[in-house]
């Protein structure tokens, strides 16, 4: 490989700093990185009141609601993965840098998984607890929530650029993003019921894991080609 | 290897001169086989053993879940020659596609569930192949939002590509989950329709179905795409003549 | 030919199969040529205003 020209940082470089860039800004604006727990929260809050509070009872849905309350919270915050960005031009930046554009957008995926699906993952145990899941099962669905958020990014990243050329696209990113995260949610959801029951649940990781190396390998590349088309 | 036919191919008029000479060939075929398949699954073919004249809405429903996966994958595939060599006649064949394919999904969940209801005593059970079909039907709806939600026709042809490749790469794993998911949880599957065990005169009419159903919608696509390509050149000197003609 | 309208039974199910799925192929038929001929009207407006500006 060629030594970057003068003036130009290394791949490495250049994805650390966006990355760096993402997270630093996102801790100036901590109202958008506090909202998708608050939602998680929310949302899991609902299920008890509107099915029962019986602790045995929600114990059999908890699987359902932590997924599908992740999903949805991690969605909330995928508009605008990509939108402020795109509106004062660093998007356009990017293409310019003579960089590659998949990195760099690769970069900001990996900073919203940190910034919602790894706290999400973080927080889940906690809600499980009220939602009665034993203690034991914590690590379990902490890891599978982490390992499916990974690929929900990804997928959402995705439809994040594709939806950039669509005025009021947060509806539309839902329905193009919902269907393609079906594999998350049937894989995440089995590992979680696995680890609340006390049973073996490498099974359905290995499966997410298998999601998330697929996503790894293409979604960023489909991405980048999304927002290519999407800033033209 | 001669290549004038594929760079032909990219050229407008030239495919909606071919697309409406096409089109008979296709559409005379197709009505003649779903007729006599018609005849064939309804009079000829006996009553299954176990489900009755039940049995014989496979014929309506398997051409139905077959077009629906065919027209994705043949839209995913157009789309992918439309984005790769930047063939703007690939892009309106894409784009001809989604609501035919959306229709024939709602015709399969539909007629799907006009068979479970006698074979499983409900309209709908979380069989796996309804759902990964309701998920289909998901598919085509965003494609289509998505296509509806851009106005510039270029951009709109290139968003909606990507998506189509991302949507094709995502059935199987979908399916495969969804399979998955069925097999955990154990509901009844009647729709097996992969019997190796059916009789000729079942699996005949069965076979013509699906080749009419297939000529059928080419036939329809070659009619949709004529309009697509009319609609996206009507600036262009070749469509004088055409529309004239 | 009762026999065969009563489709062992099934009738209530079979039929309406059969009458959505072709009425979704008339459907589609339909459509499509509507968009043509659309297509085709639009394509002859345009020709007229052009011969009008001339």
């Amino acid at each position: 490989m060629n030594p970057p020209p003068a003036g130009r940082a290394s791949w490495a470089t250049a994805g650390r700093l966006v990355l760096e860039r993402d997270l630093r800004l996102a801790f100036r604006r901590s109202g958008q990185l506090v909202q998708p727990l608050a939602f998680f929260a929310v949302i899991t809050l609902l299920f008890p009141l509107a099915l029962t509070p019986e602790l045995a009872r929600l114990r059999e849905v908890a699987p359902g609601v932590l997924w599908i309350a992740a999903l949805l919270s991690s969605l909330l915050a995928l508009e605008f993965l990509f939108r402020d960005d795109a509106h004062d031009g660093t998007l356009e930046q990017f293409v310019l840098s003579g960089q590659s554009l998949t990195l760099l957008l690769f970069a900001k995926t990996v900073a919203h998984w940190m910034l919602t699906g790894l706290p999400l993952a973080v927080m889940a145990p906690v809600v499980g607890v009220a939602l009665g899941v034993p203690l034991q099962a914590l690590p379990g669905i902490l890891a599978a929530l982490a390992l499916g958020t990974v690929t929900l990014s990804l997928v959402g990243a995705i439809g994040a650029g594709l939806t950039l050329g669509v005025k009021r696209g947060g509806v539309l990113l839902s329905l193009l993003t919902l269907p393609l995260a079906v594999p998350i949610l049937v894989f995440g959801a089995r590992a979680t019921e696995l680890a609340i029951k006390g049973a073996d649940y490498a099974g359905p990781m290995y499966l997410l894991a298998a999601l998330a190396v697929l996503g790894l390998t293409l979604a960023p590349l489909a991405a980048a080609a999304a927002v290519r088309i999407g800033l033209e | 290897m001669d290549w004038t036919w594929f760079h032909r191919l990219a050229s407008p008029p030239h495919v909606y001169r071919i697309a409406g000479t096409l089109t008979p060939w296709f559409a005379w075929p197709a009505g003649l086989l779903i007729v006599a398949a018609l005849y064939g699954g309804l009079v000829l073919a006996p009553p299954d053993y176990q489900q009755g004249d039940g049995f014989r809405i496979i014929y309506v429903h398997a051409p139905s879940a077959w077009l629906s996966l065919m027209i994705y994958s043949t839209m995913a595939t157009a789309a992918a020659i439309g984005l790769i060599w930047r063939m703007k006649v690939a892009h309106a064949a894409a784009a001809s596609c989604a609501a035919v394919g959306a229709w024939f999904t709602v015709v399969s969940l539909v007629t799907g569930m006009l068979w479970g209801k006698p074979m499983w005593g409900t309209y709908w059970v979380w069989d796996p192949r309804l759902t990964a079909q309701l998920i289909l039907l998901f598919l085509y709806l965003g494609y289509m939002g998505l296509r509806a939600g851009i106005e510039d026709t270029a951009r709109a042809d290139k968003a909606s590509a990507v998506l189509a490749i991302v949507g094709i790469v995502n059935v199987p794993i979908i399916r495969f989950s969804v399979e998955w998911w069925n097999s955990i949880h154990q509901a009844p599957s009647v729709m097996k329709m992969d019997r190796p065990s059916m009789p000729a005169d079942m699996l005949v009419p069965l076979l013509m179905m699906l080749v009419g159903f297939t000529l059928y919608f080419v036939a329809v696509l070659l009619v949709r795409l004529r309009a697509e390509i009319l609609r996206r050149e009507r600036a262009s000197s070749w469509v004088r003549e055409a529309a004239t003609a | 030919m009762n026999d065969f309208l009563s489709m062992g039974g099934y009738a209530q199910y079979v039929w309406p199969s059969y009458a959505l799925t072709f009425v979704a192929v008339i459907v589609n038929i339909a459509l499509a040529r509507r968009a043509h001929a659309a297509a085709r009207a639009e394509a002859r407006r345009r020709l007229s205003i052009e011969g009008e500006d001339r």
